[in-house]
Parts: C-alpha cells; sequence; structure tokens
C-alpha cells in the first residue's frame, strides 16, 4: 500500500466540499413558537434563560421515596480544585471505601448532582467551577471542603483566592479542617444525606430565587465574563 | 505491507508553515480541530490545561494554560513573619509537602549561620524520603492508570495511605506534616516506629514485586510506552529537565549524590539511569527509585541514633530579624531539583521568596514541545510521566 | 571558582561579589552586559544548566532587581548574575533564545511585575492571572490584604492578634499597657 492511496483527489475533495457545504451555511430556521431565527452552525449555542425552581413532589410519600433515593445515590462530580483533591483518591479505595454509602465518582456534570469544592478556589478555578455547578442536573448538592471555602483559612488575604464560597455558589455541607481527613469527608457525605432525606437540601432552589444577587457577585470578580449568564 | 502497520500521516501538504516562520492553522477547514484538555481531568495531576489542536488524532500545536491553582505565596510570605511563612510555604506542592518545609528552613538557617543538631539531620532525611516514597507510591502505578491498568493505583493509595499513618505518630498530621522547622524537627520518633515502618516496607517490598508483573512485564504497558513521549539527549539542557526525567535519558544528575545535604554523604545509594528516555524508561527510573527509596529508609532508621538533640535554639521567632542577604537551597524531590532563593533584607519578614519546581519547566516549555505529533491518545501517558505537580509552576 | 571570577573580572566590570557558600556566588553586573556574561557563561564556561530567573522588588532604591541562576552540571558550582533595572517602565533584553525556559520565567515577571521583555514569544499573554486590571500583584506597593478584603466578601467574626503583643499580654499581664494597643490585624 502506497502513500498516495491516502491522498484524495481533486474529484474528491470537491465532492466532500459540497457534502459539507450547505451544513456550514447561516439560515433560517423557525422554532416551535413559530418565530424565525437565523441560526449560525459553525457557532456554539448556549441556553441563557433563568434557571427554575424545582418543585417538590405534591405526594409526600413519593417525595420522601423521591429524597431517600436521592441520598442514597451521591454520584460526585471528578472535580478537584485544591489541595483537597488529595485526600479524595484515598476515599476511594478500600480503606475508606465510600462506595458503601452510595457515593462515586462521574465523569461529567450531566451525571452528577455533588460538587466537591476541595479547598481554595481561585478566580480563574471559580468561573470553570460555576459552569459546571450550573451544568449538573437538578437536583444538586454542593460539598465545601476546607477552612479556605468558609472564610479564606489560609488564604485570608491572598488576591487570587475567594474567602466565603456561599456569596458565590449555595454550599449545603462545609467539611472544616485543613486539610479535613477522609473521615470527615465521610461524615460530611453522612451529613448531607441526613440533609437530603429530610427534605432540606433545597439550596439549588436558593440559587435561583436569589439568581440576581449570586450573579452581581460572581461577575464582581471574574472580569472578563465571555459566557451566558446561565448555561446548562 | 509494513506500511500499513507504521502509517504516518503525509505532513508534506499540511498545516503549512506562514512565512513569518507559524504553522497556518486554519480551524474552519476542517482539517483540524481543536481540544481542550482540561483543566480537570483524571489524567491530570492538579488543575492545568493543555489546549490541543489534533489533525487526525495527532497533535499539532499545543498550550499549556495554567493559574487554576494559583494563591500568591510570594506574596503571602511577603508579609508574614519568618516563622508564621513556614505553615503557608508547605502548601505550595501537596503531593510532597516536606521538600517545602526544607527548603524553606534551610534557606532561613543558611542566612541565618544555624546549625542543627545530628539527630535532626537524620530525622529530617527520613522525613524527606518518607515523603518521596509516598508520592512514588501514587505516581509509578498511575502511570499504569493512564493505560487504563487502574488496579496498580489502587493497591499504591493503599500503601500510600499506611505512610501516612507512619507520618501522623511522627508529626501528628497525614497531609500537611510542618515537622521541619528552622533549627531543627519537632520531635523524636515514637516508641515501636521502627517495627511499624518495616511492616510496611514489607508490603511495599511486596508490592514492587506485584507492580512488576502487573505493569513492566504488561504487553499493553510496553506496546503503548516504549518509543512513545521520547525525551532526547539534548533537550536536557536546553529545557532544563532535572530529576528523573533526565536521568531516563541516560544524564546521571541527582541533587543528593551531586551537592550532598543533609546524611545522604553516609548513605550508600546510587541514583538509577535508563537509556532512551521514553515512557518506558521514566517509568522504569521511577519503579527502581521505589525501591530505592525503602532500601535507603531501611537505612536511615538502622544508622540513626537512638536519642539525641533535635533542635538549636532559635532566637525569639517573634522578634527575629534577619540581616540583609540572599541565598539559593535545593533538594533532589522525586520530581527533580527543588529549590528556593531566599532574599532578606534586615527586616522581620523576607523581601522575596521564589520557589524553583522542575514541574515549571516540565509542564510548559518542555510538553508544549512534546505533544507535538503525538497522538492524542498519550497525551495523559506523557503528561503523568513528566510527574507535573500544578501547585508549583503558579505557586 | 576564583579562577572562573578572576578571568571573568578580565572581561567585565563584576560588582558587590558574595560567597554566600563555597559553591555559591553572588555578584552584580550591569544591565547592559547581563545577557552578555550570560552567554559567555553558558558557551564557555560550560554553565549548561539554567537554574532560575527571578526578580526582586526593592521599592526604596527605585529599582528591580533580576537575578539570573546558572549552574554548572559538571565542576557543580552556582552563579547567580544580579542586575539593577528601573522601576518606572521597567524593561530588560530578552534572554529567550538561550534556554527554553526563560520564555516562561520572562511571561511570568511581565505579568506579576510589570517589567518587558520585548521580543520574547507569547511575553503579553495571560499567563497565571485572567482578566487582571489592577497593578501588578507582586510589586511591593500592591497591597494584597486590602485588594482581598475589597473584592471578596471577608467573614466577619475573623479576630486575629498581633503575636507579638498578644504573647506579651499573655506572658507579663501586670505590665502597664502602654505598648501593646497596636494590635493590628495581622
Amino acid at each position: 500500500m502506497t502513500e498516495d492511496n491516502f491522498k484524495m483527489s481533486n474529484k474528491q475533495e470537491e465532492e466532500v466540499s459540497k457534502f459539507f457545504a450547505p451544513e456550514n451555511e447561516k439560515r433560517k430556521v423557525e422554532t416551535p413558537d413559530g418565530e424565525i431565527i437565523e441560526i449560525n452552525p459553525l457557532q456554539d449555542y448556549f441556553s441563557d434563560a433563568r434557571p427554575k425552581v424545582h418543585h417538590p413532589n405534591t405526594s409526600k410519600v413519593v417525595e420522601k421515596f423521591l429524597n431517600w433515593a436521592r441520598a442514597e445515590s451521591l454520584w460526585v462530580l471528578g472535580f478537584g480544585t485544591g489541595c483537597g483533591s488529595i485526600e479524595i483518591p484515598p476515599l476511594l479505595t478500600p480503606r475508606f471505601d465510600a462506595f458503601r454509602f452510595g457515593v462515586q465518582m462521574r465523569p461529567t456534570p450531566r451525571q452528577s448532582n455533588v460538587i466537591i469544592i476541595s479547598g481554595y478556589l481561585a478566580v480563574k478555578t471559580l468561573k470553570r467551577v460555576i459552569r459546571s455547578y450550573e451544568q449538573m442536573q437538578n437536583p444538586k448538592y454542593v460539598l465545601a471542603l476546607g477552612s479556605c471555602t468558609i472564610n479564606g483559612g489560609m488564604y485570608f488575604d491572598s488576591y487570587n483566592t475567594i474567602n466565603r464560597l456561599d456569596y458565590y455558589i449555595p454550599v449545603d455541607v462545609y467539611v472544616a479542617g485543613c486539610m479535613p481527613r477522609p473521615e470527615a469527608l465521610l461524615s460530611g457525605f453522612g451529613k448531607l444525606k441526613e440533609l437530603i432525606k429530610a427534605g432540606k437540601g433545597e439550596k439549588a432552589n436558593e440559587y435561583v430565587e436569589k439568581f440576581d444577587w449570586y450573579k452581581a457577585n460572581q461577575k464582581k470578580i471574574i472580569q472578563d465574563w465571555n459566557m451566558p449568564d446561565y448555561n446548562w | 505491507m509494513n506500511n500499513l502497520f507504521n502509517w504516518e500521516p503525509d505532513r508534506s501538504k499540511y498545516p503549512t508553515v506562514k512565512d513569518n516562520g507559524e504553522l497556518d492553522v486554519d480551524l474552519s477547514s476542517h482539517k483540524f480541530t481543536k481540544l481542550w484538555v482540561g483543566p480537570n481531568h483524571p489524567g491530570i495531576t492538579g488543575n492545568m490545561a493543555v489546549e490541543i489542536t489534533i489533525s487526525g488524532d495527532e497533535i499539532v500545536q499545543a498550550k499549556t494554560h495554567v493559574g487554576y491553582l494559583h494563591r500568591g505565596f510570594e506574596k503571602l510570605i511577603e508579609r508574614r513573619l519568618f516563622i508564621q511563612g513556614f505553615p503557608t510555604c508547605i502548601r505550595m506542592c501537596v503531593a510532597e509537602p516536606d521538600y517545602n518545609e526544607y527548603i524553606l528552613s534551610k534557606s532561613i538557617e543558611d542566612l541565618s549561620g544555624i546549625e542543627i543538631p545530628e539527630m535532626a539531620e537524620w530525622l529530617r532525611t527520613l522525613a524527606l524520603e518518607m515523603a518521596r516514597l509516598q508520592s512514588l507510591l501514587r505516581t509509578v502505578p498511575g502511570q499504569g492508570g493512564t493505560f487504563s491498568l487502574g488496579l496498580g493505583v489502587q493497591w499504591g493509595m493503599y500503601l500510600r495511605d499506611l505512610i501516612s499513618d507512619r507520618f501522623e505518630e511522627l508529626t501528628g498530621a497525614r497531609i500537611y506534616h510542618m515537622y521541619i522547622l528552622p533549627g531543627g524537627v519537632r520531635g523524636l520518633l515514637p516508641d515501636g516506629f521502627k517495627a511499624r515502618m518495616e511492616e510496611n516496607l514489607k508490603l511495599i517490598d511486596q508490592f514492587v514485586i506485584n507492580i512488576k508483573k502487573l505493569m513492566f512485564d504488561n504487553v499493553i504497558f510496553k506496546k503503548r510506552a516504549i518509543g512513545v513521549g521520547v525525551i532526547k539527549k539534548e533537550w536536557v539542557d536546553q529545557f532544563g529537565i532535572v530529576g528523573p526525567n533526565a536521568r531516563a535519558v541516560g544524564i546521571s544528575r541527582d541533587i543528593r549524590k551531586d551537592y550532598p545535604y543533609l546524611k545522604y554523604q553516609e548513605l550508600d545509594f546510587e541514583p538509577p539511569i535508563a537509556k532512551n528516555g521514553d515512557i518506558f524508561a521514566r517509568s522504569t527510573v521511577r519503579y527502581q527509585e521505589l525501591i530505592q527509596t525503602v532500601d535507603l529508609i531501611r537505612q536511615i532508621m538502622a544508622k540513626m541514633p537512638e536519642k539525641g538533640d533535635i533542635k538549636s535554639p532559635t532566637p525569639n521567632v517573634l522578634h527575629w530579624k534577619i540581616a540583609k542577604g540572599e541565598t539559593y537551597i535545593r533538594s533532589e524531590s522525586s520530581r527533580g531539583e527543588y529549590g528556593m532563593y531566599y532574599v532578606t533584607d534586615g527586616s522581620d519578614k523576607p523581601r522575596r521568596i521564589n520557589l524553583r519546581g522542575p514541574s515549571y519547566n516540565h509542564a510548559m516549555s518542555l510538553l508544549e514541545h512534546m505533544l507535538i505529533n503525538a497522538n492524542i491518545s498519550d497525551v495523559h501517558a506523557i503528561m503523568v510521566s513528566l510527574q507535573t505537580c500544578p501547585p508549583e509552576i503558579e505557586r | 571558582m576564583k579562577d572562573l571570577l578572576e578571568r571573568l573580572n578580565t572581561k567585565y566590570n563584576l560588582t558587590d561579589i558574595k560567597y554566600q557558600r563555597d559553591n555559591l556566588v553572588f555578584l552584580t553586573i550591569g544591565k547592559e552586559n547581563t545577557i552578555d556574561l550570560v552567554t559567555h557563561l553558558r558557551d564557555y564556561e560550560g554553565f549548561t544548566h539554567f537554574v532560575l530567573l527571578s526578580c526582586v522588588d526593592w521599592i526604596e532604591e527605585g529599582k528591580f532587581q533580576l537575578t539570573y541562576f546558572l549552574n554548572q552540571p559538571e565542576r557543580k558550582y552556582d552563579i547567580a548574575i544580579r542586575t539593577m533595572i528601573d522601576r518606572d517602565n521597567a524593561e530588560m533584553v530578552s534572554a529567550h533564545h538561550l534556554w527554553r525556559q526563560i520564555t516562561t520565567y520572562q511571561r511570568e515577571l511581565r505579568e506579576m511585575y510589570g517589567i518587558n521583555f520585548p521580543g520574547s514569544p507569547g511575553v503579553d499573554e495571560n499567563f497565571i492571572l485572567e482578566g487582571w486590571d489592577d497593578i501588578p500583584p507582586m510589586r511591593r506597593e500592591f497591597d494584597t490584604k486590602q485588594y482581598s478584603e475589597d473584592t471578596f466578601f471577608p467573614r466577619e467574626g475573623r479576630k486575629t492578634h498581633d503575636p507579638a503583643s498578644y504573647m506579651k499580654e499573655k506572658l507579663y499581664p501586670t505590665e502597664p499597657t502602654t505598648d501593646k494597643v497596636n494590635k493590628t490585624d495581622e
């Protein structure tokens, strides 16, 4: 087999460009509401609609069952933001074994409902965290690890790390310490379970209700805000 | 037929080179795709992003983005007393905090002329080697982890936890030990420490045998690691490559041998060397270093005295002033030369500290250069094989 | 080491030579000869390993001190070349052609101190910070605590003491309390 076999002839190239061309042209589309909009296939589109409140089920029994199911399957987004991420791998090994509590790591925000903010947050990371948090599906919970998420901890005077996490995204459970031990983290998960089972894990709704306040805080420190306000 | 298996893309046509020497990468031509690896990805040891442009599954351009973990340590330590800077500085690299403690303490001792007692030197050597062992127990199987050999990671993490327990006995903390202070160390070995450590080392001896079967005799690992991610010999000086990455090319550079510090002169060891400079060679060097570190810990525990002074008198730490001066202290961490440039100006706070981490060169200029023409499935393997630690790049 | 310095002294005007250790020497040279000396050391004296490029802010004198750390791997000694540049419109000749990692160091110094290195590739790109619009953070006049308080919503109730006066108060409670009122927020 020679290399020439991999080269395309002029005719083939023409066919390829024909195949791609109409798709990539800007065109007008009719939306379900009857509105006509122009779309550009080469551009990224995000939904920037405001988030909606996630109401509990009207039946108390069903809601209780749902809460039980949510509490027993905490799927964590694999996003380590700081020093705390060094204590998460031991959590998943047989010694501490978080799997027995239904905790497991997931690679994408779409599949997970818990985000662990494992320590200090630099401003650059905060932007990525907000995006990941907003991409997660409801119901979602935030577990904040370490003293740096509570009041800045060691980095209270640093110019690049935030002091209080709860001004930017709502926090369900704090685990204090620098570093918190894996046992403390497990107990944090236990606390989160209790909250969810009692129907108190409603921080995602709080984020929706105080959306403008959170956005104002976030935009105050993230200088180049080049993303939609809410992207899910 | 041989061509079919050693197929290489025809790069004569694209990417074409512009007049000013830059590559002509036009994303709308459908020949290139831009991908971000990171800032958070299981294959990366910390938050760091690599922006790669691929053509097919080959990388044409790569650019490292850091800054996701920047805390401004150097600024923070400038406004703290000498002793206050100490708990701050150890958080600069999370995987091996003891090296931060050592270089900071040693800089202060060097500038103020404090000699530390012999027992403290032995204990420091022990703590540093234990930290190296912890770090290697993560990286050696971690390299297999990038090729989906996840079992080794589980073994390594369990053993790493046992060493964490020994650290907890010795210092009271699992991760941030704060054991090595200016003037000495904080405590003697607890009773029965050596016996318990020996038990753990025996488990690690077994792990060493198992991991060889799992990784280094594994045909998949060999197939993917040999000849991939090659560092050439002439790059070592050009890019400032240090530590195991340089030793895997055949250049024997080890701070413990070249600029002996602490008690390394009295220990019997020879840094392992490999020739080829690919991922397999770097893994082998780390693997042999793991065996050597176990041996070093045994040597240290056998040779160290039972009792002794562990702390020299220092001035009152709250009123400690150091005359104007500057120094550079280096040590050999598991990643290579780990140094600190320390400047004082006669006041009670340092004027400037600057950490010299090996990842600074490895992850920025070297990685960008190495990734070109690599396959996209090897990106994580190459990154992990350089053993980068992003927090020490940006501090 | 001493013979090397004698050789260099005939060629360059070196001042402030200080032996920190037997194998580590600090010396100062004028701004215009710095890159010349670094190139000479690399090409003729075997200083092939570039360790570090750092900057010290001497705000009182209105100067930045750039320090180039070179290492000679065979004879195992280090040389640190200091050069003073003006603080206003700080600018230095770029050395990115000598070692590849200097590009990164110069990018960092550009961002953290505002020192310009004309011609260094990508020197104006963001390195660590994103969208920073204040004065470069590592300069001495930048007050990081003030910035943090103004920007990041400090949590109330964080009470800290100046350790010196706090310990004094604790150890000698009966002494007259004249000089311990200056509690700071450190």
